[in-house]
């Protein structure tokens, strides 16, 4: 290759492989290395708390990019690969094997790593986490008929993972220390609606509820709750938060707030390093201030964006934020911040369906929730999705009004 | 709504069936509707370049794409925003990554038809 200089990735998850992907398709002439502290190439992680714990999906099935796509693309591909310290003096890295390599530029997408049960006993119960695709297969071999799982964790991860332990025949006990299930992810009311579903499907839900303690006898975990009840367990997993991986950019004396601050383009205030995905705080232009999203959406968008940054585009991440969560035959979807409204519009769709529009002090709409089955929302919150990336004052009765088609209120004009 | 129709005098048509599906005004621009026939789920589009068909599953996960947004020649899935051009199937942005299989569609005064493989 005639040109030498070296783009250089770390983090192999999605925003890592998107970055690299978008670096050919941009044109990038140099060399492109990526690097990743997990065994596989990069994969999607949503399918592993759903399709692939209840056993329609393989990991495989999850893979970013055919094998090929690497050779082809002359994109190097470093596995099972650690980073010691990132040299910003030199534009160098140090893997941890003593290696030094040169980068023109350098993007952080390090991902986020699960927060693990503080309590004694927590390792030698052998609570399990869901990140990798090696916790979802370690995971997934312990469920099945009969077995009698604890869910520690009333988020996505929790409340997905125990909705698919219930597909294979699992027993499930999920326990949560807020009074709802997805405390900071939706509104009271769509987290209730599905709190109802897991105790229909038999889920034992303990909420305002958490573990007093643990220990391990033998093949089962012992566990006494807040409330004092006592079970045994043949497996506990715990959701309970990520925490972004930024020590590698503190140690390179980078600034962390929440995460790796770059500004809008997703550049530090190191001029030849980036940061993207789950690890990186950015302002947002449309709500200003600061956030981290951990969401897959944000990571196809932000890798790809920190290249084409990495090439000179000058882009600002405006894309609005937005999620979705499959538990059972329903679906959440989320869009915006909805903890930046002041008032809530409900727009019910059928007995089986709920929007919830979210505005702020002035009428904006900044946020929209929904919970429903199959498709039933996903057009609404895609079009709540523009009309907060127009800014729009939408009128509040016409949003509750399911008569009244919300595409014809993106021609509204924004105060 | 799906009663068969003439084959037509079209030589090229001779293999297909056309398939009434709607009046052309019963579907607006930028606007996508389901179409059920023989066991098999259809989508209808029209876009501001025409009419179009296509398998009514998305190749992800088999989301209704008759549920999904329409925006100029794009249809956006409703369940994880992955996006196929109308007119040719492709898929665009992720999750989705095998093309959609479009049916060929005429327009006989006022109503849609859809070509389906005979027998």
């Amino acid at each position: 290759m005639a040109d030498a200089r070296r783009m250089v990735i770390v983090g192999a998850g999605q925003a890592g492989g998107r970055a690299a992907e978008a670096l050919r398709d941009l044109g990038w002439a140099g060399q492109v290395l990526l690097i990743g502290a997990e065994p596989l190439a990069p994969y999607h992680r949503p399918p592993l708390s759903k399709s692939v714990l209840s056993g329609e999906r393989t990991v495989a099935d999850g893979a970013l990019f055919a094998p090929s796509f690497f050779t082809e693309k002359e994109i190097e591909l470093r596995l099972a690969t650690t980073v010691a310290e990132i040299r910003r003096r030199e534009r160098e890295i140090l893997l941890g094997d003593g290696t030094r390599l040169g980068y023109h530029s350098l993007l952080l997408a390090t991902g986020a790593e699960p927060k693990r049960l503080g309590l004694p006993g927590a390792e030698a119960a052998r609570v399990c986490y869901l990140r990798t695709a090696g916790d979802a297969l370690a995971l997934s071999a312990g469920l099945g008929p009969g077995r009698h799982v604890l869910v520690v964790g009333g988020g996505f991860i929790g409340a997905e993972a125990a909705a698919s332990a219930v597909a294979r025949g699992s027993r499930v006990t999920l326990v949560e220390p807020a009074d709802r299930l997805m405390a900071r992810g939706v509104p009271r009311l769509i987290a209730e609606r599905m709190a109802a579903r897991h105790r229909a499907a038999g889920v034992d839900l303990r909420l305002a509820t958490g573990i007093a303690s643990l220990s391990a006898e033998g093949g089962i975990t012992r566990v006494e709750l807040s409330d004092g009840t006592h079970l045994a367990v043949d497996l506990v997993l715990a959701g309970i938060g990520v925490a972004p991986r930024t020590a590698l950019a503190a140690a390179a004396g980078l600034r962390i707030d929440n995460g790796i601050a770059t500004d809008r383009r997703l550049r530090t205030e190191d001029p030849n390093i980036y940061a993207a995905g789950d690890a990186c705080a950015f302002p947002h232009d449309l709500f200003g201030i600061r956030l981290r999203l951990e969401s897959w959406k944000n990571a196809e968008h932000q890798g790809r964006l920190a290249a084409q940054n990495m090439l000179g585009h000058r882009e600002a991440c405006l894309a609005v934020p937005w999620f979705w969560s499959d538990q059972y035959e329903l679906t959440i979807q989320v869009t915006g911040l909805p903890d930046l409204r002041a008032e809530s519009i409900e727009r019910h769709l059928g007995e089986d369906a709920l929007l919830i529009f979210h505005l702020a002090r002035d009428g904006r709409i900044v946020g929209a929730s929904g919970i429903g089955p199959s498709d039933a929302i996903g057009r609404d919150i895609r079009l709540a999705q523009m009309m907060i990336e127009r800014r729009l004052h939408p009128d509040p009765g016409a949003l509750a009004d399911p008569s009244v088609r919300l595409r014809a209120m993106l021609t509204t004009k924004a105060a | 709504m799906t009663a068969a129709a003439d084959p037509g005098k079209n030589a090229l048509s001779q293999s297909l069936h056309w398939i009434a599906v709607c009046a052309a005004e019963d579907i607006e621009v930028e606007d996508v509707r389901r179409f059920d026939h023989a066991g098999a789920t259809y989508a209808l589009y029209r876009t501001p370049t025409g009419y179009y068909a296509s398998a009514g599953y998305c190749t992800h996960e088999q989301a209704h794409l008759a549920d999904g947004l329409v925006l100029g020649e794009i249809i956006e899935c409703p369940r994880h925003q992955g996006r196929f051009h109308i007119p040719s199937g492709k898929a665009g942005s992720a999750p989705v990554c095998l093309d959609l299989k479009t049916y060929p569609v005429r327009l006989d005064r006022g109503m849609v038809y859809i070509g389906l493989d005979a027998g």
